[in-house]
Formats: structure tokens, C-alpha cells, sequence
């Protein structure tokens, strides 16, 4: 095989070296074309879309939280205040080591394991630069401290934001109810726009009832910021509206004489101005203090509240429902004069028991057990009220008939809600043959008739009702729904009017001297309360039993275990002339009315003169 | 051995009678050099905006070029001979300083990259980039073109041996930079269409093994997010999508100097070094995008010219080789930035904020220009 002698041809070399230029050019054009296309494509064809993605990058939309409107009671002292409120909270990303400045703060502030627990919980759910709660409600000495140690704390910051405040705690916890953070459920249900920015709503009460106007309307700006989320300047504002301001009718005087006077018992009391239907006064006991409740209440707190035999979270004056008792009974009379069956004059024998015709059972009075007799062998309007004699109401309630009896009462606001303006109101009961098919599937027994027309049985009412009962009854058949908001902004507001009872005033006035003897008569079930009194006061005494007593057996208060015995109730209103006040007390197992009617002149005297001139008897 | 023949094809008689001017005595390609200055320039007022208004960082990045350019006329004044003869020694003591590199290196961010001596610190790796297409080039130069099969395999494991070294470091950008640094020298070659096309295959089917088996989980990562950045917005996507937003929402015209948003306000990262383009587009627009491209395509142009004219086989491979590379430069860092290419540490040349690319390079261009000058030597 010849060798070949192979040798450099330079021109072969440049030829090939040219044409793999012309190649690589072309390559590279090519290339760089469709580099040039792909910024054509992101800065032309899709420019709006970048542009939108930039802008909103850049320009951040602020919320500015509306200031929660304040509530007053009608004399201006403020019931629901916003404080500011001091919180301790950590901004990871400028925050060199956690663990160390977690353990350097809890050398400073009072830092419990669940605010670390819940701090880390929290972490990862924000972005770096935001600052995460670790504590809340600093005191102006752990602020003071944070501040000398700030140098040498990066990230830590203390930030100051508005929190409700209710400076009169457990007096009002019922009548205002409370404000919390916005829970999961409540977040999907309030208007996001509006609430953006806000972190706490109106959980229960006037708090809740008036969320709306107290809330305010959401303001926001427009703000440029960096990728770190500082703001960097403000582009346009659109100032919040604040929340309007409530006046409401409550007065804390009698409010807090109400409280004082139940004391450590369990009870409620209810006090509305029949001239305007505003409610003067809501008290439950016991209370809780519901600033607990605004920024998220312990675990131990509120087990503590949730578990106590005294349910103090439960709201009697609205949610209670009782059987009125003899409390009814003035309302029984006005509906026996008004169909017709009773006059001022008439009267029923009373020998202290009654029976329904054909039928041996003894429906017993009260007296019966005290006296071994009747209140009198004749009893007439005046005197079974003032005495509160249950044979004369047994006698009438079974020649009314139950559903007449339902048809007269229903109009006082009885088994109804009354409308007040606060959540969570119970109905209670006015039974009738009717409702009974409905609730029970059963039919009325005529014996039913004679408990209900003494306030037993069936029937269940609230606080709140028998006050504005007792309010139509001292207004004369005038009929408000009754109304804890006087103002709003200082505007006026007045109650719903409802028709008003038509009846004669002279059966208005029978009854009326019938409440009144309770009080100022010789013989009157609450006699005791006219000592060293300067008005004119109408009430009425009632007892509800919590168990049943079997026949012929006898009900004895000190064998009785505490949580069985009777409830205490009593109705008033004053001065009886021209009556500015009706009230209704409830004391849960207080034995009897004796329990409840040095409530009701507490707080009317408080009502009249300022504060109260009775003493309790012993 | 070695060349028998000198020729001068394009030169006329007229331009030897001529007294060679102060550029050409001084081996400066004017062409390419006021090209190079135009890019500076363009670059420095870039990366003012870029770095957040700093003069510091101008003032420290001209700095840069201002050695680098002096580097440049320097490697410029040496012949062609003498890179030549030199090739070998320089091929054997960076492939010895990668070993040292690989036993005696300094870490950062994960990957042993760097040498230090005396408190002085450098990275071999970016010497072969120049070292590697030079040896492949000087290997070749003697050999008859287009190369045999054999010459072709030594050619290949002259590009193998430092490109391996630097991906176990592991750098696998800078790996496949230096590698495709000495392919393009085979490339201009002449190597037959065979091996290309049957390197392309063989890239192609390899691409599965190198995925389950080769690739380290942060660079399948890489790969990921930018097929799709949406999915951790957060996270690694968060460079592309931002580098996105800031290219498109500069449109045509741009947000003005110093007025891009995105850049301004932080949201691009690594705004003033690896995503510098984005800024650029930001705020200039395509039309500033296009400039960019056009002083590019010059450039290219100009490095493709010089290749054309030179007059030897090591001129003519180095000056094809140094100018793909320094496309490749330009066509990874904008494709990346734009979401085209997965994100690999490449500057964009010339213009991205750093000593040590725009050193290299720049060397590079010096010795461009010996390239270029070389023609007119011979004619005195």
C-alpha cells in the first residue's frame, strides 16, 4: 500500500475554516433571533399582562380599620371604651437568632410556653418581613424595659393597635355583651371588604345586635412598597368612616343598684321606662368580666366560666325563662274585667282550696298551708291580688278558657320575643290548646287551665318579658318594644310603637289598686317595702316552684336542697301616678318573692332620689 | 513540520506601501475596540440603576474594566508564536492547579471552587476558559485539517480532562462553558458533519441517564422551576417570575433610567450580576434590549471577521472559538433571565457587575486582537 505524504493545504483550511463560519453565523443569528422573539413575546404581546403583575407588585392596597364606635349610658359615663393595647411582636427576617432573642425576652416580659407555642404556630403562616404576635397587653413597665433594651433587640418590635375596652367589667356583661376575634365562621360570613384590617366583631349582645353601625365603614390607601413590604410612600387615602357613638337608655345608678342588690345570688333584673319602652336597666348575676373575652379568652378562663354550676355566661334577663307565678295574676284580672267575668266588685268563696266540677282533686291556695283557710270566705279583685289569693285566679282562668286566657295575656309581650335590641332572647311560653297540640302532640286537660291561671305549668316567661308586661300595665296599655338604644351620634331613637291595649281605665284602675295594696295595703304580700317609702309603688309578688309537690305534701324551705327551692319574683312599677319605671326581678332558688321585692326598691328609689332609702329587713 | 507557505490573500500592494498606523503598531482592532468601549459604557450606566443607584459599585466595576482593558492591549502585544508555544505549559499547570483545587480548595456556597495563596484568592477554572480552546488549538494547528478521528479523540480528551475536574467541584456551568470552548475550536475545524450529529444523538439520548443519574437534585430544580416557575412562587420560582414581570412590564419603550420598579423596589433579585438584563429591559424597553443585541451582533461579527482574515490555523480556531463562546455567554444569561433557559451562574458579558468574567473575557478579546494584528506583522 503507497504512503501517502500528507501535507497542510492553507487553502483548503481557510475554505473550510469559512465555510464553518458562514455556519456558525447563521447559527448564531438564528439563535439570537430567538432570544429577540422571546423578549418581543414578554415585552410586546404580553406587556399588559406584566405591566398589571408589576403594578401590583409595587402598589399595595392598605386597609384602614374604621374606629369601633363607643356606647355611653344615658348620663354619658362610657360602658364600651378603645384603649390602646401594647403588643410584643417579632420580625423573623431581621432577627439574627430566634432562639436567643426569644430566651433574651423572656427574660424581660412575662412570656408563658403557650405564647411561644402559639408564636411558632404562627410563623410560618407570615411572611418574613411581618411582624408576628408573641405577647399582648404590655404594661407600661415591660414597655419601658423593651424600650432600654431596643438597641440591642433587632426585630423586635412593640406594636400599638385599638382593643375594646369595658372599664365597668362584669356590671354590664349582660346588658353589652362583648367583641372578640373574628372567628373562621364569622370570617366567611362578614363582608371581607369591610372587615379587612378589623380583627374583631361583635360577638353577643348590643355589641352584636349593633355591629353594624358600631363597625363603621373600612377607609384604605394605596401605598408603594418594596419587596420587603415597607412602605415607601402613600399614593392616595380614602379616610375610614368611624363607627357611630350609642346613648343608651341603661343608667348605670340602677344598674349597679340592681347588681349590688342581688349580690352573690343568682337572679335578674330588668327595668324599662314605660313612657319610651327604653330599658333603664339589664342586669343577670353573676357576671363575667368580658374584657377576657376580647382578645381571645384561656382555655382555663373560659372552662372556668363555661363549667361553673352558676352558668354566669348564660343571660337571665333574657334567656331565663321562668313560670311567672303569681306575677301573672294582675294581667289575669285585667283580662277577667275586660271579658266580662269578674267586676271590681265581684267576688268567689275561698275556703283555701278549689275544685273543678266532677272532679274531687283540691287545688290548694297558698294561705292554705299557713292558715288552714281561705283569705276570706268572699275574695274580690282587690283583695286576690293584694293577697294574691290563687282560688279567685283558679275560678277565672277555668271559666276564661285556656286559649282565652292565651289571647289576653299574648298582647302584654308574654311567650313571645319581645324584640329588645340584643341577641340571643328567649320565647318562653303562653300556652294554649293550640300550642299544645304543636309542642306536645297532646291535648289541653282542664286541670292544665288552673295552674296556667296562676303562673304554673306550662308557662315560662323571661325577665325581659314580665318587664315590659309590667311597662304596658303601667302605661295603660301603651305598647313599645322595649329599647336599650337612646342615641346614636347623639340622634335620638325611639322604639317601635305597637298597638296599645284597648281597655276601660277603669279596669286599668281596679288593678292598679290592687298592686298597690301589695305594697301599701295592710295585707299585701310585699307590705314590708312601704317602710320609709315617698312614692306611690304598684307590684306584685310571685313564687315559681323548680319542682313539683305532690298533693297534700308540704313544701318546707330549709329541708329543701338550695338549687330546689322556689324561684323569688316580683313586678313594680312607680310612682304609681305617673309611673316613670316598671321592673322585674328573678332570684333563682330564693325561696320566695321576699327574695326579689327589696330588689325593686333599690332600684326605684335609685331611679327617683339618686340612691336608695330602704334598708333590707334582716 | 509547520507552515511551509505564508500568504497574504487580502492584501492589496497598496497597503504595504503604506506606514502602518499607531493602531495597528499598537495590535489594536479599532473596530472591535470602540465596540467593546460602547458596551462598557452602556453596561456602567445599567448597572448604576441596577445596584440601586450606587456609585460605589460603578466606580468599583470601572475599576475592573480599567485592568481588564489594560490586560487586553497587554495580551494583545503578544504574538501568536508565543500563545502558541505557550499553550501546552498553560494547559499543564491549570489542569495542575485544578487538582490542587480539588485537594487544597477554599469552599463557598457549597462547592470547592477556589485557591487560595497567600491570603490572595482565585478560581482556576476561569483561566481554562482561555487555557482549554487554546491547547485544543494548538494541538490541532500542526495537524493536517480537517482532523483525523484520532487527532479528533485527543482533541476531545484535552476538553474532557478540566471539564471533568471542574464538575466535580461541582460547577457544572462553568464545566460546560470550558467544554463547549473546546468543541468550538473542533468545530471550526472542520470536523465532519459525522461527529456532530453524532455527538447530538448521543447528547440527546444521554439526556435520560444524565437525569436519573448524573444531575444533583438542586439542578433538576432548576430545571423544574423554569419549565415552570408558578409552581414555588416563593421559592426558586421567584427569580424567574420576577425577572418576567420586569422584562414585559418595561414594553417598548421602558420605565426610564433608574425608574424600573421592579429593580428599583428589590423585587429582582441578583439584579445588578446574573439578572442585569432584566433591569436593562425594564427600563429601556425592548428598544434597549434591541441595542444591546445589535452591539452584541458586532461584536460577534467583528470576532467571526477577524477569524476569516487571520493567517494562521491557531489565529483562525482561537478567533472562531473565543467568539461562539462569547455568544454563548450572551444567548444562556438572556435566555435564562427570560424564562428560556434554566438558571445556571452566567453573567451576562460585559455588562453583569464582577471582576472575573469581565477579566477573562476581555483577555479573550487581547487575544482577538494579536489575532487580528497578526496580518499586518507579516507584511513589514
Amino acid at each position: 500500500m503507497p504512503k501517502y505524504i500528507a501535507l497542510k493545504d492553507p487553502h483548503r483550511e481557510a475554505r473550510i475554516y469559512s465555510a464553518r463560519t458562514v455556519t456558525a453565523i447563521l447559527l448564531v443569528l438564528a439563535l439570537l433571533g430567538v432570544i429577540l422573539g422571546r423578549y418581543y413575546s414578554l415585552q410586546i404581546t404580553e406587556y399588559e399582562i406584566y405591566r398589571t403583575q408589576s403594578e401590583s407588585n409595587r402598589v399595595k392596597l392598605q386597609p384602614l380599620p374604621p374606629k369601633r364606635g363607643l356606647i355611653f349610658d344615658r348620663n354619658g359615663v362610657l360602658l364600651a371604651d378603645n384603649r390602646p393595647s401594647f403588643t410584643l411582636s417579632v420580625i423573623k427576617e431581621r432577627v439574627p437568632d430566634l432562639e436567643a432573642t426569644l430566651e433574651e425576652l423572656r427574660r424581660l416580659v412575662p412570656i408563658t410556653d403557650s405564647d411561644v407555642e402559639k408564636f411558632h404556630e404562627r410563623l410560618p403562616r407570615r411572611r418574613p418581613y411581618e411582624p408576628v404576635p408573641l405577647h399582648f397587653r404590655l404594661n407600661e413597665e415591660e414597655r419601658a424595659l423593651l424600650a432600654v433594651n431596643r438597641y440591642r433587640l433587632p426585630g423586635v418590635v412593640v406594636e400599638a393597635q385599638l382593643l375594646r375596652h369595658y372599664p365597668h367589667g362584669e356590671l354590664f356583661s349582660h346588658a353589652l355583651g362583648y367583641v372578640g376575634r373574628i372567628n373562621e365562621r364569622e370570617a366567611f360570613e362578614l363582608d371581607e371588604t369591610d372587615y379587612r384590617g378589623t380583627f374583631h366583631v361583635g360577638k353577643v349582645g348590643v355589641e352584636k345586635y349593633y355591629e353594624d353601625v358600631l363597625h363603621g365603614d373600612v377607609g384604605y390607601q394605596n401605598v408603594e412598597t418594596n419587596a420587603h413590604g415597607r412602605v415607601l410612600r402613600v399614593l392616595e387615602k380614602y379616610a375610614p368612616r368611624p363607627g357611630s357613638d350609642l346613648t343608651l337608655h341603661l343608667d348605670i345608678n340602677i344598674q349597679r343598684a340592681a347588681y349590688e342588690a342581688l349580690g352573690d345570688r343568682r337572679g335578674a333584673v330588668v327595668a324599662i321606662d314605660p313612657a319610651t319602652g327604653g330599658v333603664l336597666a339589664l342586669v343577670s348575676t353573676p357576671g363575667f368580666d368580658t374584657n377576657l373575652f376580647v382578645n381571645g379568652i384561656s382555655t382555663a378562663d373560659y372552662s372556668a366560666l363555661r363549667d361553673s354550676p352558676d352558668v354566669p355566661l348564660f343571660n337571665r334577663a333574657i334567656q331565663g325563662q321562668y313560670p311567672p307565678g303569681s306575677t301573672i295574676k294582675p294581667f289575669m284580672g285585667m283580662a277577667g274585667l275586660e271579658s266580662g267575668l269578674v267586676t271590681p266588685e265581684s267576688t268567689v268563696p275561698d275556703p283555701g282550696y278549689y275544685r273543678l266540677p266532677g272532679d274531687s282533686h283540691r287545688y290548694r291556695d297558698w294561705i292554705l298551708r299557713i292558715r288552714g283557710t281561705g283569705h276570706a270566705p268572699e275574695v274580690d279583685l282587690n283583695m286576690a291580688i293584694a293577697e294574691s289569693c290563687d282560688t279567685y285566679f283558679y275560678d277565672l282562668g277555668r271559666r276564661l278558657t285556656i286559649d282565652r286566657m292565651h289571647d289576653y295575656l299574648s298582647p302584654y309581650g308574654l311567650g313571645a320575643r319581645t324584640g329588645v335590641d340584643t341577641t340571643n332572647e328567649r320565647r318562653g311560653v303562653l300556652p294554649s290548646t293550640q300550642w299544645k297540640r304543636d309542642a306536645l302532640g297532646q291535648t289541653w286537660y282542664p286541670g292544665e287551665t288552673i295552674s296556667a291561671s296562676i303562673g304554673q305549668g306550662y308557662m315560662l316567661t323571661t325577665p325581659m318579658q314580665l318587664a315590659m308586661a309590667t311597662s304596658v300595665m303601667a302605661s295603660k296599655g301603651l305598647r313599645r318594644v322595649p329599647r336599650l338604644l337612646m342615641a346614636m351620634d347623639g340622634e335620638p331613637v325611639s322604639a317601635p310603637e305597637l298597638e296599645p291595649i284597648a281597655a276601660s281605665a277603669a279596669n286599668w284602675q281596679a288593678v292598679y289598686d290592687g298592686m298597690l295594696e301589695v305594697v301599701h295595703g295592710k295585707r299585701g304580700t310585699a307590705k314590708y317595702l312601704a317602710k320609709g317609702i315617698r312614692y306611690q309603688m304598684a307590684g306584685k309578688t310571685g313564687t315559681a316552684q323548680v319542682i313539683g309537690i305532690a298533693q297534700n305534701a308540704v313544701y318546707k324551705e330549709d329541708e329543701v336542697d338550695e338549687r330546689h327551692r322556689h324561684h323569688g319574683l316580683f313586678i313594680a312599677f312607680a310612682p304609681a301616678d305617673a309611673p316613670t319605671i316598671a321592673v322585674a326581678i328573678i332570684v333563682e332558688n330564693g325561696g320566695g318573692s321576699s327574695a326579689a321585692s327589696p330588689i325593686a326598691r333599690h332600684v326605684i328609689d335609685t331611679w327617683i332620689f339618686g340612691s336608695s332609702e330602704f334598708e333590707d329587713p334582716a | 513540520m509547520g507552515d511551509y507557505v505564508r500568504q497574504m490573500p487580502h492584501q492589496s500592494s497598496a497597503d504595504l506601501a503604506k506606514p502602518p498606523s499607531t493602531a495597528a503598531r499598537m495590535h489594536i482592532d479599532v473596530p472591535l475596540l470602540l465596540l467593546l468601549l460602547a458596551l462598557t459604557v452602556y453596561g456602567l450606566f445599567v448597572l448604576y440603576s441596577a445596584s440601586g443607584q450606587s456609585m460605589a459599585a460603578v466606580v468599583r466595576q470601572g475599576r475592573y474594566f480599567a485592568v481588564a482593558y489594560v490586560i487586553m492591549i497587554l495580551g494583545a502585544q503578544i504574538s501568536l508564536q508565543r500563545y502558541t508555544r505557550w499553550s501546552p505549559w498553560l494547559y499543564l499547570g491549570g489542569v495542575g492547579t485544578l487538582l490542587a483545587v480539588m485537594f487544597f480548595g477554599v469552599g463557598a456556597k457549597g462547592a470547592q471552587r477556589w485557591l487560595e495563596i497567600g491570603g490572595f484568592r482565585f478560581q482556576p477554572s476561569e483561566i481554562m476558559k482561555l487555557v482549554v480552546p487554546m491547547a485544543v488549538a494548538w494541538y490541532l494547528s500542526d495537524r493536517i485539517l480537517p482532523p483525523s478521528f484520532r487527532h479528533v479523540m485527543a482533541g476531545l480528551a484535552l476538553v474532557a480532562v478540566p471539564a471533568g475536574l471542574i464538575l466535580q467541584q461541582p460547577d457544572l456551568g462553568t464545566s460546560l462553558l470550558i467544554a463547549a470552548s473546546g468543541l468550538f475550536v473542533l468545530f471550526m475545524a472542520g470536523i465532519g458533519w459525522r461527529y456532530i450529529i453524532g455527538a447530538l444523538v448521543l447528547a440527546i439520548a444521554s439526556a435520560w441517564p444524565a437525569w436519573m443519574f448524573v444531575l444533583k437534585e438542586y439542578q433538576k430544580q432548576r430545571i423544574l422551576t423554569m419549565l415552570n416557575p408558578e409552581s414555588d412562587k416563593l421559592g426558586a420560582g421567584w427569580n424567574i417570575i420576577q425577572s418576567k414581570t420586569a422584562i414585559g412590564s418595561g414594553g417598548w419603550e421602558g420605565k426610564g433610567w433608574l425608574s424600573g420598579t421592579q429593580s428599583q423596589l428589590d423585587f429582582l433579585p441578583e439584579s445588578h450580576t446574573d439578572f442585569i438584563i432584566a433591569v436593562l429591559a425594564e427600563e429601556f424597553g425592548l428598544r434597549g434590549v434591541l441595542l444591546l443585541m445589535t452591539l452584541y451582533a458586532l461584536i460577534l461579527l467583528r470576532g467571526f471577521w477577524i477569524g476569516v482574515q487571520a493567517q494562521t490555523s491557531f489565529g483562525r480556531m482561537m478567533a472562531g472559538s473565543l467568539t461562539l463562546t462569547f455568544f454563548v455567554y450572551i444567548f444562556v444569561n438572556m435566555g435564562m433571565v427570560a424564562g428560556l433557559l434554566p438558571v445556571v451562574g452566567v453573567p451576562l458579558p460585559l455588562v453583569s457587575a464582577g471582576g472575573t468574567s469581565v477579566v477573562t473575557l476581555m483577555a479573550g478579546f487581547g487575544l482577538l486582537m494579536a489575532v487580528s494584528t497578526e496580518k499586518r506583522m507579516v507584511g513589514q
